[in-house]
């Protein structure tokens, strides 16, 4: 995964709450066999709206996005983590995530940042005629105006964010133990060792 | 090691303790990993996209099942007949393209040995006992049956396995379902599993990894052991376990992937140290007497919906929890069901029997036995009997058991996930009622506006008979 240091850019002042991952893509984009391309799925019940905010202009593109309490309820599929990034979304803003996404996102290198309500209501307000800053590093949320919020991050998230480390690349740095725990298997366990 | 009692669930864990990290989770082993078309695609891409390989492709079986038709699917010939949806064929032809690819070995829809990937891992003895089992599918609880750690993963988990053979893991709280007791007459493993989920509702095992213990579970078959295992994620459990036993190593004996000559004595020697020690803590316990249970079935939306078939659709009043009162009057309304109608009294026109909860080989004898003979109800427009794999089809057809639910008025069909979920042409019609053998009630799960209601198989086919739900006690 590529290292996440900052964020920044214009930020989609979506705020709706309790979005499931139904609404952010549906279940008929399940049957994909890639991860590309759920960006034309991704929110498809709100983009029939012509005014919708992730078609238009000035927001295509932002690769951040402000949203309402419990983002990302619902089934467990990582398709809606996938959607998200085809969108060109890299973080989301919002006062609560349901676990399973953040941690689907997570793996798959969104930053999901948890702020109070007024700060989200101040960033909503500023999003709407400019960019908005995301350092991971010093975990801070700031705008053009001296607004500068904090947020809390799980410290090995913000770790493997930081570094591009995908759980599966940190795995792999592991790979003498488990080599090591193969060769034990291998003699005490044979028959689970190999498969006849 | 310090020699505190354990439990079965402890002892497989620490037996596949790679690394225990600083914040107790760990990176636990994976023994075995099943793979199928509808959850592997994009792990196989995100592989390809990093240049990474898989860690250990012989620990590895790619099986499709969710997708195939059960319809013949090859022509006269050998050659595949075109399958009608094309993002369906687009998954098939992944797994078909991503297997080889990678270096594993695929169990493909032309071989013998196909069937739904829960059905052919104990089958060929890849799934053992003790072993960590993992599969992107939440159904791989099945394998418990064995008194293997098995549980279904994210799309994201099958490719860390894949890369790596692990997975980083926090331990699970542990709970005992204690059955004890002999089962009455015409009370399967299916009606077992049906009324623990009654009893401890959809969300009661959440946390937890279920281990299913007691006389009236020791006296199951393997094949019954793997129906209620299969269901613990049903109850919201990571996973089901039950003990390996005599009856655990002489069917998993001889099977194509089990060992063999002196690694056999060894391999059973350490299943027969997995049992819970005495005095080993569970953090949960719950107590179920056989003679308790009947056979049930399922009148809602949810597995937890369950009532004996001499009982009567209840009334969202009889909940004390205003939210599952509300869901039961949606419920009612989905299934168009009335409060204080009589099971029995409801007409079906469906009835599926197959799913890896129900289509090996002693559940179609089971269902065979009742419809001997017999014939459908009229009204039963649509019955279709759907083996868990190739092997079971050819066991079946062996013993006669196809002609038997040929005569019955039943499809007999190729082997799959089939109408246990309507991903392949398998779907129950909108508004129409089916007993079925599978295990999730779920709006829509057997196709758009599809009504289900969980049963045995023993029940699937008296209520084919009776055109309603059936107790088949109450068959002559
Ligand atoms: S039979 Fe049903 S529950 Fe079992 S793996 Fe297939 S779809 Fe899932």
């Amino acid at each position: 995964m590529e290292p996440l240091r900052e964020v920044s850019g214009r930020a989609i002042p979506f705020g709706r709450k309790n979005v499931d991952t139904d609404v952010i893509i549906p279940a008929k984009w399940l049957k994909t066999i890639t991860r590309d391309g759920l960006g034309r799925g991704a929110f498809e019940s709100l983009r029939e709206d012509p005014a919708n905010l992730f078609d238009s202009p000035e927001y295509t593109g932002s690769p951040i996005l402000i949203a309402g309490d419990n983002f990302g309820c619902g089934s467990s599929r990582e398709h809606a983590a996938w959607a998200l990034l085809d969108l060109g979304i890299k973080a989301v803003i919002a006062p609560s995530f349901s676990d399973i996404f953040s941690s689907n996102a997570f793996k798959n290198g969104i930053l999901t940042v948890v702020l109070p309500q007024d700060a989200i209501d101040r960033l909503m307000t500023v999003a709407r005629t400019d960019p908005i800053a995301i350092d991971l590093e010093q975990q801070s949320v700031t705008t053009p105006f001296q607004d500068r919020f904090r947020f809390e991050i799980d410290a090995f998230r913000k770790h493997c964010l930081l570094d591009g480390l995908d759980e599966v690349g940190l795995t792999l740095s592991r790979d003498s133990a488990i080599t090591t725990y193969e060769k034990h298997a291998a003699a005490a366990m044979p028959w689970l060792a190999q498969t006849a | 090691m310090a020699s505190r009692p354990r439990t079965l669930y402890e002892k497989i864990w620490d037996a596949h303790v790679v690394e225990r990290r600083d914040d107790g989770t760990c990176l636990i082993y994976i023994d075995r990993h099943l793979v199928h078309e509808v959850t592997s695609p994009q792990a196989f891409e995100a592989l390809r996209l990093a240049g990474r390989k898989v860690r250990r492709p012989d620990l590895t079986l790619a099986v499709p099942d969710h997708n195939l038709p059960t319809t013949a699917r090859r022509d006269a010939a050998g050659r595949r007949m075109p399958i009608a949806d094309a993002q369906s064929a687009q998954q098939l032809e992944a797994l078909e393209r991503n297997a080889p690819e990678f270096g594993i070995r695929l169990i493909g829809d032309a071989d013998a040995e196909q069937g739904i990937v829960h059905v052919v891992g104990p089958e060929q003895g890849f799934s053992l006992p003790g072993a960590t089992i993992v599969c992107g599918d939440s159904h791989t609880a099945s394998h418990g049956g064995l008194g293997a750690l098995a549980f279904g993963i994210g799309t994201s988990e099958v490719e860390h396995v894949l890369a790596t053979q692990t997975l980083l893991l926090a331990q699970s709280k542990t709970m005992e379902v204690r059955v004890e007791g002999r089962l009455g007459p015409g009370v399967s493993a299916k009606d077992v599993v049906l009324h623990i989920g009654g009893v401890l509702s959809a969300s009661g095992g959440t946390g937890f990894v279920v281990e299913y213990t007691g006389s009236a579970i020791r006296a199951l078959s393997i094949e019954g052991r793997l129906t209620v295992s299969n269901m613990a994620i049903e109850h919201g459990a990571r996973a089901g376990l039950i003990a390996p036993d005599d009856k655990t190593f002489a069917y998993v004996k001889g099977r194509p992937y089990a060992p063999a000559g002196s690694d056999w004595d060894r391999a059973v020697a350490w299943w027969r140290s997995l049992a819970t020690d005495p005095g080993a803590a569970y953090d949960k316990i719950v107590l179920i007497d056989a003679a308790d249970i009947v056979p049930s079935v399922t009148w809602g939306t949810s597995p937890e919906d369950v009532v004996p078939i001499t009982g009567t659709v209840p009334a969202p009043e009889d909940f004390a929890d205003p939210s599952k009162q509300d869901a039961a009057r949606k419920s009612l309304e989905y299934m168009g069901l009335t409060a204080g109608q009589k099971l029995t009294d409801i007409e079906i026109q469906n009835v599926f029997i197959g799913s890896c909860t129900n289509s090996r080989i002693e559940d179609l004898r089971a269902a065979a036995a009742v419809l001997k003979g017999k014939v459908k109800a009229s009204n039963v427009t649509w019955a279709i009997v759907v083996p868990g794999s190739g092997l079971v089809k050819h066991q079946a057809e062996a013993e006669g058991l196809d002609r038997i639910f040929t005569a019955a008025g039943f499809e007999w069909r190729e082997p799959g996930c089939s109408a246990c979920l309507g991903m392949n042409p398998d779907k129950v019609p909108p508004g129409e009622r089916c007993a079925s053998t599978s295990n999730r009630n779920f709006v829509g799960r057997q196709g758009p506006g599809s009504r289900t209601h969980l049963v045995s198989p023993a029940t699937a086919a008296a209520s084919a008979i009776a055109g309603k739900l059936a107790d088949i006690r109450a068959l002559d």
